[in-house]
């Protein structure tokens, strides 16, 4: 039972934060929501007046397609990024301190790349005259005539690419504390190598898995930059399509309303993950034994 | 008992990098025995249980268990079971799921499991706890389901790596009596390593005294107290006052006579014949010796000396005391079978007459490298042998 008093001091402690999310993320929000509900004016701003215009215009035929192929393409990503991360990150954890420091280290190095930069890399390379199509044609597995360029598959590669380490991380964070004996424990029980790891290593490594999750699939389903840059007009995603009311055809409300449809997208999966990890969290105490 | 050799160690040897973790160890256990691998840490005891559990392959040599050969099989096909010194319990599992575990893997019934989980529940004394998360279990607790799990899968061999070394003293003797109750009720051969000579002395139908890779002795907790074949098993077993000697005569069949610097002339046990001219250790059990105010009664089979007190420790049940004789000191305890509050104990700084019989006194003959720290020379040190040395780490 908590008193008075450590009611106050627990308000005090988190109260900054709190006004720094409402200043920065809920308001602003808020008044992105409230754009979509506004209609243009004719400069390119936002005009008086409340109207309901902007959500009807948002069965636009074109954006299910776009909405469906945004949520193909980031959960393909997801999979592919997890899929590479687990024994990644397994592997990593598994390591001599030595080696593990280096490894880290080289999967943090991009980050000291500017992102434009590394996608323009990537550009270079699958260009027809890149290095990759080049190679790809040299052993005729492409036809020197295909793009790699500007389609789906460009777009996919460079999302696994760039997400890749925020998989990664939280993988390996939770793979180098887990106790490997319970792996031994399960062999000894009977169970297969794949057993063990399946029945034992992933629920073992579950928050790191579903952190990796969100902090994948989140931010992909935002993605413009890579679409921009990689894709082609069949390569669209949402965020393209906000992008290009706001610069192109100056219309807010519009870009607002898409918007928040991305907004509610990416909550409700988090608040579907944040569910299950506080359910399967709830017997568990708050400072875990180190065994 | 059946077959002396239901499991068997055949000249197996582990090597890591340069280290010879197991060297050579042969060794057979028979079935539903209670056996123990004792040593200090990094004497190969827990490898030897690995190789067994099939973690570790041995680079040379055959385990067979009941006939068979399994140096070779993946641990998921050996029917032993593993309690380790962590427990290893399955965090999102609980203890029911836990314990359910090793058959859910083999696939069998669902009601089939039931029954059995709640047999196993109940053999360890966990039913209301099936519900919970091992997360809030206590220590002992943890180790019942650790018991049960392994139980569950009716191994041949159950393999226990230091159980007890996670819990305080209390639970610790409570669990060791819960451990053997458990033994004489499921009959499943008990493999156990430990480096506390009190839990393998207490549990063990033979015990594996090991050191540095190899077996130093095999025996019961009896022999191997009373009559250890090497001077580390008997510094590690038990408290002990070593002496370096030469036998100088035999004196009838089984008997020696010995010189030590400083000392009378002794007259030792002689069972390993130990022939004239040879270098030997001297042991004797603190227990072992008389100590009195007025002199024993003469018999031929005795060794008396004098002695100086040094210190006295009166501790209750026994009475420890340092005794100064030439340049040894000597650890010598009393059993106070009778304390009357007429009788002057003896006190620090007395002479006293110390005794003990030919018999209980053993010749050691085995110097190695790592006998001469036991033996610590100059005799200041010997004293060190006794107490805190036996319980490495």
């Amino acid at each position: 039972m908590k008193n008075a008093r450590s009611h106050l001091n627990e308000l005090l402690v988190t109260l900054p934060s709190l006004l720094w999310l409402a200043i920065f993320f809920l308001i602003p929000t808020l008044i992105v929501l409230a754009i979509a509900f506004k209609p243009t004016d004719f400069y390119g701003g936002v005009g008086a007046g409340w109207t309901l215009e902007t959500l009807r215009s948002l069965g636009n035929p074109n954006y299910p397609a776009i909405i469906w192929r945004t949520i193909l393409l980031s959960i393909a990503t997801t999979i592919i990024c997890i899929v590479l991360a687990v024994p990644t990150g397994y592997y990593i954890a598994r390591l001599g301190t030595r080696w593990r420091q280096i490894m880290l280290l080289l999967i943090i190095v991009p980050f000291w790349t500017s992102f434009l930069i590394r996608i323009y890399a990537w550009k270079v390379l699958l260009h027809p005259d890149g290095l990759i199509k080049k190679f790809l044609a040299s052993l005729s597995i492409v036809d020197i005539h295909t793009s790699l360029l500007h389609n789906q598959w460009a777009v996919l590669l460079v999302m696994v690419y760039t997400f890749l380490p925020f998989a990664i991380l939280p993988i390996y964070a939770a793979a180098e504390k887990f106790d490997y004996h319970l792996v031994e424990a399960a062999r000894d029980l009977g169970a297969r190598q794949w057993q063990g790891f399946y029945k034992v290593f992933l629920p073992g490594i579950r928050r790191g898995l579903l952190t990796a999750i969100l902090v994948v699939f989140i931010p992909a389903l935002g993605t413009y930059l890579i679409p921009d840059i990689m894709g082609g007009p069949d390569a669209e995603m949402i965020g393209n399509k906000i992008a290009q009311r706001v610069f192109v055809d100056r219309n807010l409300p519009h870009a607002s309303a898409l918007s928040a449809l991305l907004t509610l997208a990416v909550f409700l999966p988090m608040v579907a993950v944040l569910f299950l990890q506080r359910k399967k969290d709830g017997s568990e105490p708050i400072i875990k034994e180190s065994a | 008992m059946a077959s002396t050799n239901y499991l068997e160690f055949e000249n197996v040897s582990k090597h890591f990098g340069s280290i010879r973790a197991v060297d050579r160890v042969s060794l057979s256990i028979a079935k539903g025995e209670f056996f123990s691998l004792l040593g200090p840490s990094g004497c190969g005891k827990t490898t030897l249980l690995r190789i067994l559990a099939g973690f570790e392959n041995p680079n040379t040599g055959r385990v067979i268990l009941n006939g068979r050969d399994i140096t070779d099989l993946p641990p998921h096909q050996r029917r032993v079971n593993t309690i380790f010194q962590s427990y290893a319990l399955f965090p999102h599992l609980t203890v029911r799921e836990n314990i359910a575990f090793g058959l859910r893997i083999e696939k069998r019934l669902k009601k089939e499991i039931d029954t059995e989980v709640d047999r196993m529940l109940a053999l360890v004394q966990m039913e209301d706890q099936a519900h919970k998360y091992p997360d809030i279990l206590s220590g002992g607790q943890k180790q019942r389901v650790a018991i049960a799990r392994a139980l569950i899968k009716k191994p041949e061999v159950l393999l226990l790596d230091e159980p007890l070394a996670a819990l305080d003293l209390k639970l610790r003797q409570r669990m060791l009596m819960e451990l053997d109750l458990i033994h004489d009720e499921v009959g499943i051969t008990f493999l156990y390593v430990t480096h506390d000579q009190g839990e393998a002395m207490s549990l063990s139908d033979h015990i594996a005294v090991m050191n540095l890779g190899i077996i130093e002795q095999i025996g019961t907790p009896a022999e191997i107290y009373e009559a250890p074949r090497s001077s580390f098993v008997a510094a590690f077993i038990g408290d002990t006052n070593f002496f370096e000697g030469k036998v100088t005569d035999i004196v009838g069949h089984e008997y020696s006579r010995l010189t030590i610097d400083g000392f009378p002339d002794v007259l030792c046990f002689n069972d390993k014949h130990i022939s004239a001219g040879n270098p030997v250790f001297l042991s004797i059990r603190p227990e072992k010796f008389h100590i009195s105010r007025d002199a024993p009664p003469n018999s031929n089979k005795r060794n008396i000396m004098r002695g100086l007190v040094e210190d006295v420790i009166y501790q209750g049940l026994l009475t420890k005391f340092w005794v100064r004789v030439q340049e040894y000191r000597l650890s010598i305890v009393q059993q106070h079978s009778r304390f009357l509050l007429d009788e002057k104990p003896i006190r620090w700084n007395e002479e006293v007459w110390i005794s003990w019989h030919a018999d209980d006194s053993f010749m050691l003959e085995r110097y190695s490298e790592s006998d001469e720290q036991l033996v610590s020379l100059p005799p200041e040190n010997i004293g060190d042998v006794n107490g805190e040395a036996a319980t490495p780490e």
